[in-house]
C-alpha cells in the first residue's frame, strides 16, 4: 500500500474489515405474484438505499430490482450478524409484507457468496433464460443510479465495476448468449436468415395466440414493414391489428392476401389445415415463386405439412422451433463451466481487492499503534532525564521513528507483492488479534 | 526462385484466415477489422512476390503453373475483399481465405526451381488480356464458393441442427447478392478480358483464333454465366436453383482451365 496517498489510506484503513451482504429473491425463490410486490421502481430503489443509509443498518447500499429478482446490496463495517437481518426487516416492511409471507422465499448472502451471486446475476447464468442479456444492462442501470444517488462508496463500487466487467467478458469470451432461446425468437430469427433484414419485408398474422403475438413483437423490433392480420373473427382481428400497428384483413380474401407477405405467422385453433398445399401452390404461382417463410404455432398444425416440400416454401412447426430452442439451450449449458470458470477468477480478484485493502487498515492500525507507544515511551524516559539536551531528544525521535519505518517496511513490500499476487491474504484477523489492533482490545487496555 | 514473399504472404493468409474464423464464432467486430487487416496485408505482400516474379521474367507470371496459379490466388483475395467491402460481410471470409491458402501453397509446391525464361508473349494489353481473363476466373470461384455455402445454409435451415455458424453465415438472400455481384464482376471481366484478346492477337496476327478451343469454351462460359444472370431475376429460379446453376457453372470453368488448358489449346496453357 505504500504507493496510496494518505487519504487513500485512511479511507482503505476505515474500510479494513468491510463486509458485504446480500439480501433478495429471484424467480427460483419467489412466484410470480410476490415477486410483484417485492418489486423497486427506480425512486423506490433510491428511496430505499438512502434509508438504509441513514438508519445506521449499511454503509453503501445498491438495489437491484427486476421483473425476476429484487435484491438488497449493502456493506457494513464489521462482518456481523445483525446486517442482514436488519435488511430483511427493511424489506419487508417497505413491501407491507409479514415476515410469514417471505419465510423460506429470501436468501441471504454475504462475503464471498454475495460476490459470487452478484457476478453470476451480471453474467446471466442466474437469469431464467439461461445467458439473457438484458440483466447486464438492468444491473448497470441500478449501479448507475446508486453512484448518483450516493449511497455507494468503495467497496460496491469496486462490487459493481467487477461485477458490469464480468458480464462484458462472458458475453465476449463464451457463447451463453448467442443463440434464440425462445419459440417466438427463433422463428423471426430463421426468418432473418432467409431474408436478411426484415425492414421492408412484410408479414401477415392468421389468427391471434399469445405466441403468435410475440412473434409480431420481435417482428416490430426488427422493422417488418407491412403487418396484415387476419382472423375468422373480424373484430379480434382488428383488435390485434391496432394493437400491433398493422391492418386487419378479411377472412373470405384469405388465399388472396397469400400473394404479398414474406412471413405467414399462424396461430388458429381447428383441426382443419387453414393453409393446405394446393392453397401454398396457388399462392407460391400467384407470387411467381418468390420465397415465403412460414411459422406455424397452431396445435393441431395448421398449415399442411406437404406444403414443406415446395419450393421456396420454408416452413416450421412449433415441433421445429421447439427442438431448435432445445437445442440452443443445450448449446448454452454446455458454456456453463466456462462462464463459472470466469466468475471464479473474478470473484478471487475482487477478494484479493478486499484483504488487501484490509491488510492496508491493519498495517495502518499496527503503525499507529508502534507510533503511540513510541511517543508514551518517549515522554516517560525524558521525563525523567533532566539533563537531556534538545538535540539528544531529537536524535532519540529520529532513531525512534527510523525504527518504526524499519519494521512496517517489510510486511508493506509483502503486502504489494501480494496485491500482485491477486489472491486473498490469509490470517489477517488473527494478526489484528495477535497485534490487539480491534478498537475493542484498545479499549480493554485502557 | 526466391519464395521469401510468397511465405510472408501465405503466414499473413493464415494470420487472416484464423481472424476471420474467430470473428465467425466469437462475432466480435474488432476480430472481423484485425483479419481484413491482415488479408490486405497478405495481399500487399502477395502483390510485391508477383512483381518480383514479373521483374524476373519481364511479363506478367502466367507462363508457367506456379505463376498463373498464384496470380489467380491473389485476384481471389482482391476480388473477395472487394466483395466483403461492398456487402460489408465478413463471415464468409472463413471459406474464402482458405481457398487462397489452399491455392497459394500449391502454387508455391510447383515453383521452378530456376529462374524462367521470358515468355514470347508479352506487352501492356496481353497483361491486361491475362490480368483480366484471370480476374474473371476467380470472380467465378468465389461465386462457386458463396452457391456452396448457399445450398449447405438452404440444407441446415430446412433439415439440419443449426450449429453456431448456421446463424453467424450471412442470410441466404445475403449469399444470393454476393454470388451475383461476383458473377457480374466475372462476366465483365471475361467480356473485357476476352476482347483484350482479340485485339491483341488481331494487331499481332491481322486474325482472330476463332477456331481455338480455350476460345470456344470461354464463348460458352459466357453464354452459360448470362443465363445465369438472367434466370436468376425469375422468382421461381431464385434461391436454390440458381445457386446450384451457378455450382454446375463453375465446373465448366474448371474444365476450362484445367482440361482444355492442358490439352487442348497451344496458347492458353495456364490461363
Amino acid at each position: 500500500m505504500a504507493t496510496d496517498s494518505i487519504p487513500e489510506r485512511n479511507a482503505a484503513a476505515a474500510r479494513g474489515r468491510a463486509a458485504i451482504a446480500l439480501i433478495g429473491c429471484n424467480h427460483r425463490t419467489a412466484p410470480v405474484e410476490l415477486r410483484e410486490r417485492v418489486a423497486f421502481t427506480p425512486e423506490q430503489a433510491v428511496r430505499a438505499a438512502n434509508e438504509l443509509c441513514k438508519m445506521g443498518v449499511i454503509e453503501e447500499a445498491v438495489v437491484v430490482s427486476t421483473c425476476n429478482r429484487s435484491e438488497l446490496y449493502g456493506v457494513t463495517s464489521e462482518a456481523s450478524e445483525s446486517a442482514p437481518s436488519a435488511m430483511v426487516s427493511y424489506f419487508t416492511d417497505f413491501h407491507k409484507l409479514s415476515p410469514d409471507e417471505l419465510n423460506g422465499r429470501l436468501y441471504r448472502h454475504a462475503g464471498p457468496e454475495a460476490v459470487r451471486h452478484l457476478f453470476r446475476v451480471a453474467s446471466g447464468i442466474d437469469s431464467m433464460l439461461l445467458g439473457e442479456a438484458e440483466i447486464l444492462g438492468q444491473v448497470r442501470e441500478a449501479y448507475n443510479r446508486a453512484l448518483e444517488n450516493g449511497s455507494t462508496g468503495p467497496v460496491l463500487n469496486r462490487l459493481f465495476q467487477g461485477a458490469l466487467e464480468v458480464g462484458k467478458r462472458v458475453r465476449a469470451e463464451t457463447e451463453i448468449g448467442a443463440r434464440p432461446m425462445s419459440v417466438a425468437l427463433a422463428g423471426v430469427k430463421l426468418a432473418e436468415r432467409v431474408f436478411g433484414e426484415l425492414k421492408g419485408h412484410s408479414a401477415l398474422i392468421v389468427g391471434a395466440g399469445a405466441v403468435a403475438e410475440q412473434v409480431v413483437e420481435h417482428l416490430r423490433l426488427r422493422g417488418i414493414g407491412e403487418l396484415r392480420v387476419v382472423n375468422r373473427s373480424r373484430a379480434r382481428a382488428e383488435e390485434l391489428a391496432r394493437r400491433v400497428g398493422g391492418q386487419a384483413g378479411e377472412w373470405s380474401n384469405f388465399e388472396s392476401l397469400l400473394d404479398e407477405p414474406d412471413i405467414i405467422v399462424t396461430s388458429v385453433s381447428g383441426s382443419e389445415h387453414v393453409l393446405t398445399r394446393a392453397l401454398l401452390e396457388r399462392a407460391m404461382a400467384a407470387r411467381s415463386g418468390r420465397a415465403i417463410f412460414v411459422i406455424d404455432l397452431g396445435v393441431p398444425r395448421n398449415v399442411d405439412p406437404d406444403a414443406e416440400g415446395l419450393y421456396n416454401v420454408y416452413l416450421f412447426n412449433i415441433d421445429h422451433l421447439g427442438e431448435i430452442v432445445e437445442q440452443n439451450k443445450k448449446a448454452r449449458e454446455a458454456e456453463l463451466p466456462r462462464v463459472e470458470t470466469i466468475v471464479d477468477e473474478h470473484v478471487t480478484k475482487f477478494l484479493a481487492w478486499q484483504s488487501s485493502l484490509e491488510a492496508a487498515g491493519l498495517l495502518d492500525a499496527f503503525r499507529a499503534r508502534l507510533e503511540a507507544e513510541r511517543r508514551a515511551l518517549l515522554a516517560a524516559h525524558f521525563a525523567n532525564a533532566d539533563g537531556i539536551s534538545e538535540s539528544e531528544r531529537a536524535r532519540f525521535e529520529r532513531l525512534t521513528e527510523e525504527l518504526i519505518d524499519r519494521i512496517v517496511q517489510l510486511p508493506s513490500q509483502r503486502l504489494r507483492h501480494a496485491r500482485k499476487l491477486r489472491r486473498p491474504l490469509e490470517g489477517l484477523a488473527a494478526l489484528r488479534d495477535f497485534f490487539g489492533l480491534d478498537p475493542s482490545d484498545r479499549e480493554d487496555e485502557s | 526462385m526466391k519464395l521469401s514473399m510468397d511465405f510472408a504472404a501465405l503466414g499473413l493468409y493464415v494470420a487472416s484466415f484464423i481472424g476471420y474464423t474467430a470473428n465467425l464464432y466469437r462475432d466480435r467486430r474488432w476480430m472481423g477489422r484485425v483479419a481484413t487487416l491482415l488479408l490486405i496485408l497478405a495481399l500487399v505482400a502477395h502483390y510485391y512476390a508477383l512483381l518480383e516474379r514479373s521483374r524476373v521474367i519481364h511479363a506478367i507470371p502466367y507462363d508457367d503453373l506456379y505463376g498463373s496459379m498464384s496470380l489467380f490466388a491473389w485476384l481471389v483475395g482482391v476480388t473477395y475483399l472487394g466483395l466483403e467491402t461492398f456487402h460489408r460481410q465478413r463471415a464468409v471470409g472463413s471459406l474464402v481465405v482458405p481457398f487462397v491458402i489452399i491455392w497459394l501453397a500449391v502454387a508455391m509446391s510447383v515453383a521452378p526451381a530456376a529462374a524462367s525464361r521470358e515468355p514470347q508473349a508479352n506487352g501492356a494489353l496481353f497483361a491486361l488480356h491475362i490480368t483480366i481473363g484471370i480476374l474473371a476466373y476467380a470472380a467465378f470461384a468465389i461465386s462457386f464458393l458463396l452457391s456452396l455455402i448457399y445450398l449447405i445454409q438452404n440444407r441446415v435451415l430446412r433439415h439440419g441442427k443449426p450449429g453456431l455458424a448456421f446463424w453467424r453465415f450471412p442470410a441466404l438472400d445475403v449469399l444470393e447478392r454476393m454470388s451475383l455481384s461476383s458473377v457480374w464482376v466475372g462476366l465483365v471481366a471475361l467480356v473485357i478480358g476476352t476482347t483484350l484478346g482479340f485485339v491483341w492477337e488481331h494487331r499481332l496476327t491481322h486474325r482472330f483464333a476463332m477456331a481455338d478451343p480455350k476460345v470456344l469454351v470461354t464463348l460458352i462460359v459466357l453464354v452459360i454465366y448470362a443465363v445465369y444472370l438472367l434466370i436468376v431475376r425469375a422468382p421461381a429460379w431464385r434461391g436454390a436453383r440458381a445457386a446450384l446453376l451457378c455450382v454446375c457453372n463453375f465446373a465448366v470453368v474448371l474444365f476450362s482451365y484445367t482440361i482444355v488448358n492442358l490439352y487442348f489449346t497451344s496458347f492458353h496453357r495456364y490461363f
